[in-house]
């Protein structure tokens, strides 16, 4: 398995491949299909200082290759992610990315600061960009200088290293990095879901009951792509890449255009074992292609001297 | 135990104007223990559609691994599922969520089973199961019109059937409320599904009755991990407690969730 190990700060991953907050709960469910420990990290469910309902129903809707979603952010609230859900994954072997909402400044920082502190937590996913909550969320995640500013309070807070989760929603993703970067986080994770709709073919109306939902699945696939392409190249930090990831084949291609571990969402709720699946075939891709190691991978879309390896564990 | 199986089509036939009665044959049907259960189909080897596809289970033959669905072909994923052949593969996720109670309705008490529309197919396995049990058994199905219904003979056999048309086509007119008003019926146990307002209806009309009912809602993973199809729960309707359709249902005693 060294072949895919790789180290990022905080993280020391066998391997490479981990479940998209939002696409995997706190891991229970899957847990009945495999061993969680496989699994090179699971970033959780998105965690509020309180419990939240969420959005009404309907929830979710199929888009050609794709689907919308507009859960809400729907959690049971820190204390409870804390003492229960983690509590419960510290049984296996997987250091968890735990993703950190809320609706205010302060929501981020007690949350950073409370859930950073547990044993298995070994870093933080900043949400700022979340489409669908009414506050916070996305106006932390569309306005550089804001973003900057509250990944730094955060930083000062946390007990282990931030990754901030960029939103495809703005017009500019390397100047959001970058602000992020400066800001002090050690890593960025990308994309969030694009801002979508569907409307009904009898009604005329939205499907989704809060009219607009984030787009995710292999839809969105080349968006990630090119803007993982375009912010590598322009940071020092690394990426976990995310976007409509359905095999080894979309791992490598994550890899080529800059990223250095990648996460599975929409695919999770198609096939329950699609990760562990990944796993296993991602060295039989990697002796086919003829790399040693999947580091060698990273960035290989932009990088002049493909033999320079700097990720590799 | 949930099992994630490629199953073999049996025989896939249009039993009414665009319902389909598709039967499969796979190792997981040892895990449906109960009536009510759902699968979760994957309907095509491509992206589109990408998600799957929960159909209930209209009949489960353990001894034949076999178990069959009705399902209404009406958008992209039901129509690819009505031109599945014979011997085609389907990738099935189940059994999946929490069925209908049979030991709820004693030997000898009565149970009235209320179907709507594509909600009937599963009262099927439940009314095979409590007739074997010794409960007498009155089905009320209620559809939209003459074209649509399906298994009037198959239920007739198992006890008194009412057919209810919104259009008058078939049976009575109206709705299945009507005819239990109308009929006069009496009974300890209701089972019902079919939509929503059908099911708000029932669960108003007999508030001191055992009822259970069966939800539908869209769905994401089908296992209770992406929280789409969540509903409050009538003793805190406002609050954060929840229920997920999935998992913790879709069968639910009546006053439990927020319908």
């Amino acid at each position: 398995m060294s072949q895919l190990a790789v180290n990022l700060p905080g993280l020391q991953l066998k391997n490479p491949i981990m479940p998209a907050s939002g696409c995997f709960g706190f891991g229970r469910e899957y847990s009945q299909f495999y061993d969680l420990s496989t699994l090179g990290s699971i970033m959780i469910k998105a965690t509020t200082v309180e419990p939240r309902f969420g959005n009404p129903t309907p929830r979710v809707a199929e888009t050609t290759a794709g689907m919308l979603n507009a859960i809400g952010l729907q959690n049971p609230g820190l204390k409870k992610v804390i003492n229960e859900e983690l509590a419960w994954l510290d049984q296996f072997d997987v250091p968890i990315i735990a993703n950190v909402a809320g609706s205010l400044e302060e929501d981020y920082i007690e949350v950073a600061r409370e859930i950073s502190k547990v044993s298995n937590v070994h870093a933080l996913e900043l949400n700022i960009s979340c489409p669908n909550v009414k506050t916070g969320g996305i106006a932390f995640g569309t306005i550089p200088e804001v973003a900057k500013e509250l990944t730094k309070k955060v930083k000062e807070v946390s007990s282990v290293p931030v990754y901030v989760k960029l939103s495809p929603n703005v017009s500019n993703i390397v100047e959001m990095a970058k602000a992020v970067e400066a800001g002090g986080a050690d890593g960025l994770t990308m994309i969030n879901t694009l801002i979508g709709m569907r409307l009904d073919l009898k009604t005329g109306k939205p499907v989704l009951a809060n009219n607009t939902g984030g787009l995710s699945g292999p839809a969105i696939k080349p968006v990630a792509i090119r803007m993982i392409y375009e912010v590598s190249q322009h940071v020092n930090i690394p990426i976990i890449g995310m976007g409509g990831v359905q095999s080894a084949e979309d791992v490598i291609e994550f890899f080529y255009a800059g990223a250095s571990a990648v996460a599975v969402g929409t695919a999770n709720f198609v096939d329950p074992l699609v990760c562990p699946k990944i796993i296993e075939q991602l060295p039989v891709l990697l002796n086919e292609l003829g790399f040693d190691h999947i580091s060698e991978c990273t960035g290989r879309s932009w990088k002049k001297n493909e033999k320079l390896a700097y990720h590799r564990a | 135990m949930i099992r994630n199986e490629e199953c073999i089509v049996l025989s896939n036939q249009e039993i009414a104007h665009n319902i389909f009665e598709l039967t499969l044959k796979g190792e997981l049907v040892q895990q449906m223990n109960e009536p009510g259960q759902f699968v979760h189909l994957k309907v095509s080897d491509s992206v589109d559609p990408l998600l799957r596809r929960p159909i209930s289970i209209a009949k489960i033959d353990q001894t034949n691994n076999m178990f069959t669905m009705i399902f209404r072909a009406e958008g992209t994923g039901t129509k690819l599922l009505g031109q599945k052949k014979v011997g085609d593969v389907v990738d099935v996720l189940g059994p999946l969520g929490n069925g209908f109670p049979v030991e709820e309705a004693k030997a000898g008490s009565t149970a009235l089973l209320v179907g709507g529309g594509i909600g009937v197919p599963p009262l099927y396995e439940l009314s095979l199961r409590l007739k074997e049990k010794g409960v007498n058994v009155i089905h009320v199905l209620g559809f939209a019109t003459k074209d649509a219904v399906f298994y009037e003979e198959k239920f007739a056999e198992l006890g008194e059937t009412y057919i209810v048309t919104v259009d008058g086509t078939l049976g009575e007119k109206g709705f299945v409320t009507d005819v239990i008003s109308a009929q006069n019926l009496s009974f300890e146990t209701l089972y019902t599904c079919g939509p929503t307002p059908m099911l708000r209806a029932l669960e108003a009309a007999y508030p001191e009755k055992n009822v259970y009912l069966s939800l539908e809602e869209r769905m994401g993973c089908g296992i209770g991990a992406c929280f789409a199809c969540v509903c409050r729960t009538q003793e805190d309707p406002t609050g954060y407690t929840y229920k997920k359709v999935c998992t913790d249902g879709p069968v639910f005693k009546g006053g439990e969730v927020l319908i």
